[in-house]
């Protein structure tokens, strides 16, 4: 690659950097003053159909906690103990104001934390329209798309009431193409972590992958088409390293430092890490009815999480299919401190991994830990019992 | 003219024989290996299952019945060496340490499931529920009840929203239906469902007015002595006639109580339980009370696992499957919202109506269901209504969880506030 291929590579990547690192949201307050009067919508983790506020002229944004760029004081005072990081820092970012741009607010009930926070948020943030989205747990049912596409029309209800004006169907279609495309691309960008995972490293990919949930769409596209036609060109030994498939990082978000000891040892071929934003699997069909094809979608052609249960998708089967089909050596199956689906699925990760005599690598994490020693002396441990194994 | 014979020991003497006739009925269907369907106690469907005459398990209870054993310590670390985290559900974990102990749980032996009936009043069900499915490949019904959604939904949901859950509970029903003729091999017969259904409307009559006999001064019962009874019974004994005829029996030996002019203590203070007990000290966690005169006159905990009977719950027995779906639905709602989540205005209404000195919220680590938010309730219940609270942490059936002192010099302190309360109102 040139050396202005990779300088250009460089600073798209630097950009993406500092909106994950900058808990104040630079992208979203960059857009407002280009859109006065513009509404944003925020929404937690993990899945939430973007398109139906970008249809309305809204600008959604994923509200995915603050790491340790923030300090939790007010939060602290009005949770309990024993709630994960992501929880309290969200809410932290809301008490102090940093989150002042939204107009509306929406949490699918996840878990029983993100649930209880909703009303948390309610109390605390009487201006702020706090909603909660059901998506089916019963996902199998052969009532739950119908059920979800009326869902998705009252969340629908909702925005319009926001902005003051109806979404059309072809508005909805679209903001459909343009996610399909967005998801076309994060596709192409997970390719090249399978194939040619020299190319890109895993903080490299993952801050390119977060950064889509924290800036329009429309730009996201731009940057991820301009990085996917630059990084064949780039300059880039292969390692010998193991190739891992990262699993727990479909809600709270381990720490870049935390990635970036993985990838001193291993190439992440393929992970959950944001699985909201790559959830949809296939380009969702832009003619019929938009939002009933948006709840198909999530129901029948969508990932896995250890916050949906369908039994068409046994998650540690599903793990072993991702390890599979990304030509993985080895697992590292990780779980945010305090979150009960994470924890209570690594158990049956573990044995189905230990069943198919696949190495894994525990791992336990909190988004705002800073101090990554043992780890990574865990992560060289393993890698290198592997590498020996393997010679 | 006859004098009526008092009931007076009539709840523990029937609850006590209840419970055992379960787990002998338990035992029985392990023996036999008769189909068992494992439920929980928020949406356990216990009427539409008695219609298939399918025995049920209820694992929250046989976990805290391990607790209230003082053997729950060696389920968890079984569990816990294992693999399973020690910040997850201890229900769970001592579930799990049951099952790794060939299921032989101190009362009896726990039959394997052939049915799991999940509903995602608690997330934690659902997990759970795989790894039954993982240890046995049972199949899992997860049961969605779409419930409170947020600013402006109030326990008074309508509209098209409403009637689209509605609609979809009605339909998973029908669902859950099929899915039991065929674990069964029995017809579904929809007078058998009408009649366990026309059974729960008495029960939760007659439990809606043993918890509105508490009203009384001195209050008659112990909401967390013998509030966990009634929510046993009234979930295991859902739809029977013998568990209709226990709650018309408490309600006669405690209306006998009032007019024996029985209270269960020397009354000082009238307190309210926000969250559960701590079934590891369940006697201690009264105690730590009642030694000041507190005595504990209602709990949400009550509410939200006691079946959702809240007032004037009454299915229509004219069209039970969707009746049974709205029930369900709008008992979701309202255990989500009223007693739980979005608890301030029940609390502080409950406050006025049972004549509540203050608040215990007890949050565990256990159930983020039921304590994530319970200092923000707190906080909000002292600054808008003045309504003293106090947040304690313990466990549900983790006894690593339970630190004495602490506990004890945080209640002291607090009901040595609520008595200069008292003092600085009465000058």
């Amino acid at each position: 690659m040139s050396g202005s291929g990779e300088r250009e590579v460089a600073a798209i990547l630097e950009e993406c950097r500092v909106l994950v690192e900058d808990p104040t949201y630079p992208a979203v307050r960059r857009w407002r003053e280009a859109h006065p009067g513009g509404k944003v919508l925020g929404h937690f983790q993990v899945y939430f159909p973007e398109e139906i506020p970008h249809a309305a002229g809204m600008l959604p944004v994923k509200i995915m906690g603050a790491g340790s760029t923030v300090q939790i004081r007010k939060a602290d005072a009005r949770i309990a103990a024993f709630v994960c990081s992501i929880i309290r820092s969200s809410l932290e970012l809301a008490l102090t104001g940093r989150l002042d741009f939204l107009s509306v607010f929406v949490t699918p009930p996840i878990c029983d934390a993100a649930r209880n926070a909703c009303a948390v948020w309610v109390r605390n943030l009487p201006s702020l329209n706090s909603q909660v989205l059901y998506l089916p747990q019963n996902a199998a049912s052969p009532h739950a798309a119908a059920y979800l596409r009326d869902e998705y029309r009252r969340i629908a209800g909702v925005v319009e009431e926001a902005v003051g004006r109806p979404i059309t169907d072809d508005g909805l279609r679209r903001s459909i193409a343009l996610y399909n495309e967005n998801r076309r691309l994060l596709r192409d960008l997970y390719r090249v972590k399978r194939e040619t995972p020299w190319l890109l490293s895993a903080v490299e990919a993952y801050t390119l992958v977060r950064a889509g949930g924290l800036m329009p769409r429309e730009e996201h596209n731009v940057l991820l088409r301009r990085v996917l036609g630059l990084l064949p060109e780039r300059e880039a030994k292969r390692q010998d390293k193991i190739r891992v498939v990262f699993e727990g990082g479909y809600c709270e978000q381990p720490p870049l430092d935390m990635l970036a000891v993985i990838q001193d040892a291993c190439y992440i071929v393929d992970d959950d890490l944001l699985i909201g934003l790559r959830w949809l699997t296939g380009d969702v069909p832009t003619d019929g009815e938009p939002l009933a094809s948006l709840a198909r979608a999530y129901l029948d052609g969508s990932s896995y999480s250890p916050v949906q249960h369908d039994p068409r998708k046994p998650k540690p089967e599903m793990l072993l299919r991702r390890i599979r089909e990304s030509h993985a050596d080895a697992a590292i199956v990780a779980a945010p401190k305090m979150c009960e689906p994470g924890l209570e699925d690594q158990v049956n990760h573990i044995r189905a991994l230990e069943a198919a005599g696949i190495p894994h690598l525990v791992l336990e994490f909190e988004e705002k830990m800073t101090v990554f020693e043992q780890m990574r002396m865990e992560v060289e441990t393993f890698a290198e019992s592997l590498l020996f194994d393997f010679a | 003219m006859t004098t009526k014979t008092p009931t007076i020991g009539s709840i523990r003497n029937e609850s006590r024989r209840l419970l055992e006739q379960w787990w002998r009925e338990m035992a029985a269907a392990d023996h036999a290996g008769r189909p068992t369907a494992y439920v929980f106690v928020m949406g356990s469907l216990g009427e539409l299952l008695r219609a298939f005459d399918l025995p049920v398990n209820c694992p929250e209870i046989t976990s805290l019945q391990t607790a209230v054993r003082g053997a729950s310590l060696q389920y968890l670390q079984a569990a816990e060496d294992s693999g399973y985290s020690p910040d997850i559900c201890g229900y769970v974990k001592a579930d799990v340490g049951l099952h790794l102990k060939d299921r032989q749980h101190p009362n009896g032996r726990i039959p394997k499931p052939a049915l799991v009936i999940a509903t995602n009043m608690c997330n934690t069900y659902v997990t759970w529920a795989e790894i039954w499915e993982q240890m046995y490949g049972c199949p899992v019904f997860v049961l969605d009840l779409p419930a409170w959604r947020g600013t402006r939904a109030g326990a008074g949901a309508d509209g098209e929203a409403l009637r689209n859950d509605r609609r979809y509970v009605e339909a998973q029903l029908r669902d859950l239906i099929a899915l039991c003729e065929d674990l069964t091999g029995t017809a579904f017969d929809i007078d058998r469902l009408r009649e366990a259904m026309a059974q729960v409307n008495r029960m939760a009559a007659s439990y809606h007015a043993v918890l509105a006999l508490n009203q009384h001064r001195p209050a008659p019962f112990s909401a967390i002595r013998e509030g966990i009874t009634f929510q046993g019974i009234s979930n295991l004994y859902r739809g029977s006639p013998e568990g209709t005829r226990f709650f018309e029996l408490a309600r006669e030996e405690i209306q006998d109580r009032i007019r024996l002019g029985m209270g269960t203590l020397e009354e000082k203070y009238r307190l309210l339980l926000a969250g559960t007990t701590c079934y590891a000290a369940l006697k201690r966690f009264a105690e730590m009370f009642e030694q000041w005169g507190g005595v504990f006159v209602h709990s949400t905990y009550m509410v939200f696992a006691g079946g959702g009977f809240a007032p004037g719950f009454a299915y229509d027995l004219a069209r039970p499957i969707e009746s049974l779906a709205e029930t369900l639905l709008l008992s979701a709602w309202r255990g989500w919202s009223m007693p739980m989540f979005y608890a301030q205005d029940w609390l502080a209404e409950t406050v006025r109506e049972w004549s509540v000195d203050g608040i215990c919220f007890h949050g565990v680590k256990s159930c983020r269901t039921t304590s994530t938010g319970l200092p923000d309730v707190r906080e909000w219940l002292r600054t808008r209504c003045d309504i003293p609270g106090l947040f304690i942490q313990s466990d549900l059936v983790d006894p690593r969880l339970w630190s004495d002192a602490q506990l004890k010099n945080r209640i002291d302190a607090f009901i040595e506030s609520l008595a200069g309360r008292r003092a600085t109102a009465g000058r």
